[in-house]
Formats: C-alpha cells, sequence, structure tokens
C-alpha cells in the first residue's frame, strides 16, 4: 500500500511539476501541498489522469494558523473508488487572498466551500452561490476562526414583553473557563540552583 | 395538442366560457422546518410549476451547535460524547471513527476482544439506522405500520446499548484504545438470541413493503442515480451501492477487524428509491450475520482477554488503583488532563450505516485536537437535492429526502 502511495508520490509530483510544491506519504496517507493558484487545474489533473482517478471529493476544509504568515490552510481530500485510494491535497493561503472554486470541476464542493466561507471567512473565486451556510441568518464573523471566542457575540431569546426574539451581547454568569494543561515542568530546559555541576 | 387551452362546445349549445390568457407564476413553498417528512430541521425552499418541482434551496444549520469549535476546547476524551450527538440513529459508528483517528495518530493498536465488541456494536448501529431509515421513509409515502414494528427492535437493539454502556442513546462507549467496559457473559447469549430472531422481523416487514403496490408506486423509478452522479456528487454508502456500484469501506479499506468477517455487499440495479430500501433491507440480514460472527468469535478463546490496551491512552483496573499510587495518579491525570496525542494529521473514515463517515484531526501535540473536521454523509447526499430533485413531483420530495438518509445532526454539527 505505501510503495503504490510512494509511486503515486513521485507520479504526481513528475506530472504536475507547476503546482506541486510537495509530495510525501505520512502515516500511510498521501499529502500533496500544492500552491493554491494553481489548485483548478490540478484537481482537474487528478480527476483525469489514469493512474490518479480520483474521482470522489471527500472533504474539503481549512485550517486557521493565526501565527503563520499565509494564515489558512486549505485541505481537499479526494478518494478513487476505481483506485482505492486516497489523496490529502493542501495549499497555504494568505488571509486576504481569494481561493479558486472548484465547483466546476466537483460539483460537490459547493456546500463545502459554502462552509468555510460561513466559519473561516474565505472567499473562493468563482463559486456561484457563495452565502453563508451553516450559522444563523444574519450571522457575524467567522466562528472557526482561533480568534473567535467559543461563546460567541450574541446570544438570542424569546421576550415576553415584546412578543418576539431578541438578539442581545453574550452574558455569562460565570466567566468561561480554558484551562491550561500545558506543565511548566515537562521538558523543561532550564537548570535548577546546585544542578550546574551535574550537566 | 395535449396541453392546449380546449374550446368545447356542448350538446345544449353551450360553450366553454373564453377567459383571457392567464400567466401563471411558479410558486414558491416552504418545506419544513417543521414537516415530519423533513427527517429534522430542514427548511427547504422549493419553486413548484404545478407540482413539479423546478427548484430545490435546502438552508441548513438550524441544528448546528458548533461541535468542531467546542471540539478545539475539549480533551480528546471529553470530544467522544460530542459524536454521539451528530448522527444520533447510529451514536456508536460515529465515535468509531473518532478513535480510529487517534489511535492512528498515537500509534495505538487495539486489542482483539474490544476489536470484536466494536464490531458487534458498529453492525448494531447499522441495524438501527437502517430500521429507522427504512421504515419512516415507508410512513412518507403512506404506510404507517412498518415504523411501529420497526421502533419494537429498536427498542430492543438500545436495550443492549443499555446494557453494555449504560446509555440508551449516548453510549460514549468506544474509547481511543478499546471500549469502555467489557460486556457481561449473558448480554452475548441475548444479543444472539436476539440476532437468531430478527430475519423473521424483517420478513414481516418486507412482507408489508416490498410487493406493496402503494410503496412500489411511490418510491421505483424515483431519484435514479447514475454512476456519473455519484461521482459528481460525493455519494457514498448506500447511495452507491443502490446504483450497482459495490463500493464499501469495510471491504475496501478494511478496518477494525471487518477482513475476518464473512459478509456479502447487496448492491442495487436500476438505482432507485426502490432498490435502496432493497439494499437496506439486504444489509440488515448482513448486520444480522455479522453479529452473529461476532457473539461466536467473542466466545472463543481467542476473543477473550482485555478491552482496553492499557497504557497512556486508557485507564488503569480498578483493581490496580486500589494498591498503587502510579495508576491512581495516571487515573487522575487521564480524567483532567487528558492524554498528548503526537503533532500530526490524519483522516480516518468508517462505513457509517449512511456513507463515509470521516474525521480529519490536526493535532499539535496537546491534549486538545488543533481542528478537528467531521465528514459527515449526509451533507454531501442533501446538497445534491436540487440536482436530483429537479422534475420530480412535489410528493417525490419526501421519499427523496427519506432514501438519501439524512440525520441533522450530522449535516449541521
Amino acid at each position: 500500500m505505501s510503495e503504490k502511495l510512494q509511486d503515486l508520490a513521485a507520479h504526481v509530483a513528475q506530472k504536475r511539476p507547476a503546482e506541486v510544491i510537495s509530495a510525501e506519504v505520512v502515516q500511510g496517507e498521501l499529502t500533496v501541498i500544492v500552491r493554491p493558484e494553481g489548485i483548478v487545474g490540478f484537481v482537474q489533473f487528478l480527476r483525469d489522469d489514469a493512474a490518479c482517478r480520483f474521482t470522489t471529493l471527500v472533504d474539503l476544509t481549512a485550517v486557521d494558523w493565526p501565527e503563520r504568515a499565509e494564515r489558512f490552510e486549505m485541505v481537499w481530500h479526494f478518494l478513487s473508488m476505481w483506485k482505492n485510494q486516497r489523496i490529502r491535497v493542501k495549499a497555504a493561503l494568505p488571509e486576504d487572498v481569494m481561493c479558486p472554486s472548484i465547483v466546476d470541476v466537483y460539483p460537490a464542493a459547493n456546500w463545502f466551500e459554502r462552509e468555510v466561507f460561513d466559519m473561516f471567512g474565505i472567499l473562493f473565486s468563482g463559486h456561484p452561490d457563495l452565502r453563508r451556510l451553516l450559522t444563523d441568518y444574519g450571522f457575524r464573523g467567522h466562528p472557526l476562526r482561533k480568534d473567535f471566542p467559543t461563546t460567541g457575540y450574541l446570544e438570542l431569546r424569546y421576550d415576553e414583553v415584546q412578543k418576539r426574539v431578541v438578539y442581545e451581547p453574550v452574558k455569562l454568569a460565570q466567566e468561561y473557563r480554558q484551562f491550561d494543561f500545558l506543565s511548566p515542568w515537562e521538558g523543561a530546559q532550564s537548570v535548577l540552583p546546585g544542578d550546574e555541576k551535574r550537566s | 395538442m395535449d396541453g392546449d387551452i380546449r374550446h368545447n362546445s356542448y350538446d345544449d349549445g353551450s360553450e366553454d366560457m373564453l377567459a383571457g390568457e392567464q400567466s401563471i407564476r411558479n410558486f414558491n413553498i416552504n418545506f419544513g422546518p417543521q414537516h415530519p417528512a423533513a427527517h429534522g430541521v430542514l427548511r427547504m425552499v422549493l419553486e413548484l410549476d404545478g407540482e413539479i418541482v423546478e427548484r430545490a434551496d435546502p438552508h441548513i444549520g438550524l441544528l448546528h451547535r458548533g461541535t468542531e469549535k467546542l471540539m478545539e476546547s475539549r480533551t480528546y476524551l471529553q470530544n467522544t460524547p460530542y459524536f454521539d450527538r451528530l448522527d444520533y440513529v447510529a451514536p456508536m459508528n460515529q465515535e468509531h471513527a473518532w478513535c480510529l483517528a487517534i489511535e492512528k495518530l498515537t500509534g495505538t493498536a487495539v486489542p482483539r476482544r474490544a476489536s470484536l465488541i466494536r464490531v458487534l456494536f458498529s453492525e448494531i448501529g447499522r441495524i438501527l439506522n437502517h430500521l429507522l431509515n427504512v421504515t419512516t421513509q415507508a410512513m412518507d409515502v403512506g404506510a404507517l405500520t412498518p415504523p411501529l414494528w420497526g421502533f419494537e427492535e429498536r427498542e430492543k437493539l438500545m436495550i443492549f446499548y443499555e446494557r453494555a454502556c449504560g446509555a440508551r442513546l449516548h453510549a460514549n462507549y468506544f474509547r481511543p484504545g478499546g471500549v469502555h467496559q467489557d460486556l457481561p457473559p449473558d448480554l452475548i447469549d441475548d444479543i444472539e438470541i436476539w440476532a437468531k430472531a430478527f430475519p423473521q422481523v424483517l420478513d414481516d416487514i418486507e412482507g408489508l413493503l416490498t410487493e406493496n403496490r402503494i410503496f412500489k408506486q411511490r418510491n421505483a423509478d424515483i431519484c435514479i442515480i447514475t454512476e456519473a452522479e455519484i461521482e459528481k456528487w460525493g455519494y457514498s454508502g448506500v447511495m452507491v451501492r443502490g446504483s450497482g456500484l459495490a463500493w464499501d469501506l469495510r471491504r475496501a479499506q478494511p478496518y477494525e477487524c471487518y477482513d475476518e468477517f464473512d459478509f456479502k455487499i447487496a448492491i442495487g440495479k436500476n438505482g432507485d428509491c426502490y432498490d435502496r430500501y432493497l439494499v437496506r433491507m439486504a444489509e440488515m440480514r448482513e448486520s444480522t450475520n455479522i453479529i452473529l460472527q461476532a457473539c461466536a468469535k467473542l466466545r472463543a478463546p481467542d476473543g477473550q482477554g482485555d478491552i482496553l490496551s492499557r497504557g497512556k491512552l486508557a485507564p488503569p483496573k480498578r483493581a490496580e488503583m486500589k494498591t498503587s499510587m502510579e495508576a491512581l495518579i495516571h487515573h487522575f491525570k487521564l480524567y483532567t488532563e487528558g492524554f498528548k496525542v503526537p503533532a500530526g494529521e490524519v483522516y480516518a473514515a468508517v462505513e457509517a450505516p449512511k456513507g463515509e463517515f470521516g474525521v480529519y484531526l490536526v493535532a499539535d501535540g496537546t491534549n486538545k485536537p488543533y481542528r478537528a473536521k467531521i465528514r459527515a454523509p449526509g451533507y454531501a447526499h442533501l446538497q445534491s437535492i436540487d440536482a436530483v430533485a429537479k422534475g420530480h413531483q412535489l410528493a417525490d420530495v419526501s421519499a427523496i429526502i427519506g432514501t438519501m438518509d439524512v440525520v441533522f445532526g450530522e449535516i449541521d454539527r
């Protein structure tokens, strides 16, 4: 299985040198890192190439890395039912750059891209209907960004006086608790006083 | 010609009154969010030309709970119960994907007995799901008795859930490294007795539906899925097998110990709602078969042993904690701080009853997932409803929603 994927990685890297930055097999899964500009041509190649035939788009998502220069990482997962193999395609994307939409190649990407837009605020160029999908009508912000608080900003309740649902800023009776589990002792590099001689 | 405005004259010399040309506007209706055939909270804006669906625009997210966001601030163990709440029809199958993802990243081997128990309960979950789907889909097209019969069996299966883990629905039973508790021997006996009697119930339900004229008229030739559409829309599970493609992750990319079980993969021929109903019925029979095999294997000598791979991921044995300080510390640390998963990324998928359920997990080396993406099969199925429902009658929409097997717990997440 792993050799098959190694061969596939070499094949993909060799056929599409313009888009592929790297292709490697980790934990039995093939990950290809590409340049986001060329993603449409690349997935078309993945779908149509005889050795790939990744005809099914399994998943499309993004990961937010706020500390990186290129904030978002787009992740596409493809499956080939014909060759019984999977591939993961990744591309780093700066915050203010649009990602090309792959809806024309895989219509299944439609909702997945809408969800990524909803959750991360990534815009897709060429998407036919880029509306919010999962959040409330009139929602503001992009919840899966790391700088969005888990509690959100607005809460809603039914107002008995006004006889309708009203939105209000979130009021918490107790502060939302985020525990820091990272132990300062584990893997500490500092030398304790008195231990200088041992090292 | 048919469809032209006719001008009739009658025996008494009278004629039809002429009315001016009428322009008929397409009609927009809201299907749901409280429609019983919407299988949950689906709001769908349908544009109708008479009774023909011109456009379907599903509005989802009414059950959105932000599972993926919540998961980022909880430990790996605390996240398992969220998976029960995704597809609440077959909870343990979802937990399975999560546990597989963690085990893949940490390189944990699951003991054989735990593996067998997982297969056993995954198949019980499959029957739970198909029973609900087949019978409520029959209800959507007009049959009332099947759900009553089906739910009786579901009730029995839920009691098995309860006896294994203490909860009827939100099990939290599969844990990274195995399962939470061992099964008592009499539970295995009872599951076997049930599995031997269950085909009779299936025969009864089939007697109600398979040759039923109304059921056939409402399902045959409705929502025909072609091979091209399967690829286009990323279908999986019964939606694929109903069209004749023998694609099943249990066979194609075996996980757990499915490769040592003997089961057939049911496929349809025409790819319509009726074939998918037949596939689901056949799958239930195969699952019953697997359950019987799993019961036998659990009783065999090589099926005995521990049910958790004791290590960093699993708690120590209760008895050990009475005497060992380290075990006590480990227990406390595990349930407060949790375990750490090495940095990396992994995609783990299982053949859930509805299709391919996957988890894409990005770990950063701490005790919480950095990002977890849940890939729900119903999500991919439902988004294609505009394409497949177009041109069907309004009444067929409920049959199509039923056959797609959508549950909003997993679609909205």
